[in-house]
């Protein structure tokens, strides 16, 4: 088995549960993802399974060096491609394919996805800090305050939470509960917000994953 | 098809009550209660519907022992068993909510002929 798939956000909606709690879920399109790729600690120095997510829209053009490598594989090329861990004792070749019942309703997922980019943030947003009065005579609204004092240390020490740019980088969201789990329609529904924009693409990743090795000891 | 109707067209109702702003319905809701489940019924003016798909609901009003009474329910949720349609109203606004404002008589509707 894998770790976990790639998958497209959809966006989000509510459903309502069996004591008729409305709960928000997050709708995302996980899988069918084939194995490119098994790498293995000799040729490559490490254990992974490397995926390819097929989409509806397949890629027109690839990029040169990529195209043995789909021949290799034997697959059509696909756009997105992301290593996962897997269980090494499984039986998983090349050209195999995943799909979103590998979850199951009530386990628990992480998801990692881009966070929307929020430009240039200042302290405030960035960083929570309070701010100042709005008014009574204050000019001191928004701003960051001192960041280095005077004589001592005299300087901004490194790591300093200053204005700057805000989102748009790698963000997980951790343990989020599986609602449902639809192969017909490669649909997963996870409870809770996921990270970035609607078509955004995520990885979902098991939380209680455990990676088996094959006994290789016995074998000398 | 949208992909986020194929979770959504599940959880919705089919065969929906037709009523609208302006009506006096019964709203029959099931309370839970431990193991117990029991249906209680909750009448009163419907003043105002919102929302669309799996996320719409409407506001019903009532007067109880004098005091005003509102309550929000989803339109699509499992816990409402039935709503009957007791009496049709004839209102020129889509939102009822002058209601709150008004007492006895005034707060009366009329009737839809």
């Amino acid at each position: 088995m894998v770790e976990g798939l790639i998958g497209k956000k959809i966006g989000m909606t509510q459903i309502f549960d069996e004591n008729g709690n409305a709960i928000p879920v997050t709708v995302i399109k996980a899988g069918p993802c084939t194995v490119i790729q098994k790498k293995s600690k000799d040729n490559d120095g490490y254990f992974a399974l490397q995926l390819g997510f097929i989409e509806d829209k397949g890629v027109k053009k690839i990029k040169k060096p990529y195209v043995g490598h789909f021949k290799r594989a034997n697959i059509p090329p696909v756009k997105i491609l992301r290593e996962f861990k897997f269980d090494e004792t499984s039986d998983v070749k090349e050209g195999d394919q995943f799909f979103v019942d590998i979850f199951k309703p009530g386990e628990k997922v992480n998801v990692v996805g881009t966070s929307k980019g929020k430009g240039f943030a200042g302290v405030v947003k960035r960083w929570g800090f309070h701010g100042g009065k709005a008014s009574h005579g204050s000019m001191f609204h928004r701003r960051p305050g001192s960041v280095g004092a005077s004589a001592y240390p005299s300087r901004v020490v490194k790591g300093k939470k200053l204005p700057g740019h805000m989102g748009n980088e790698r963000a997980m969201v951790k343990k989020l509960i599986v609602v449902q789990a639809d192969k017909e329609n490669n649909l997963l529904v996870v409870k809770g917000a996921v990270p970035g924009a609607n078509g955004g693409y995520l990885l979902i990743k098991k939380v209680d994953f455990n990676v088996k090795f094959l006994d290789r000891t016995s074998k000398e | 098809m949208n992909l986020i109707d194929f979770v959504e067209e599940k959880e919705k109702k089919e065969n929906l009550e037709n009523f609208q702003v302006g009506d006096n319905v019964k709203v029959h809701v099931v309370i839970k209660e431990g193991e117990k489940e029991r249906i209680q019924v909750f009448r009163g003016d419907v003043i105002s519907k919102k929302g669309s798909n799996i996320g719409a609901t409407f506001t019903v009003r009532k007067i109880s022992f004098g005091i005003g009474v509102e309550r929000i329910f989803p339109l699509h949720s499992k816990m409402i068993r039935k709503i009957e349609v007791m009496r049709k109203g004839k209102v020129k606004r889509a939102k009822l909510y002058y209601l709150r404002n008004l007492r006895g008589k005034a707060a009366r509707l009329k009737e839809a002929r």
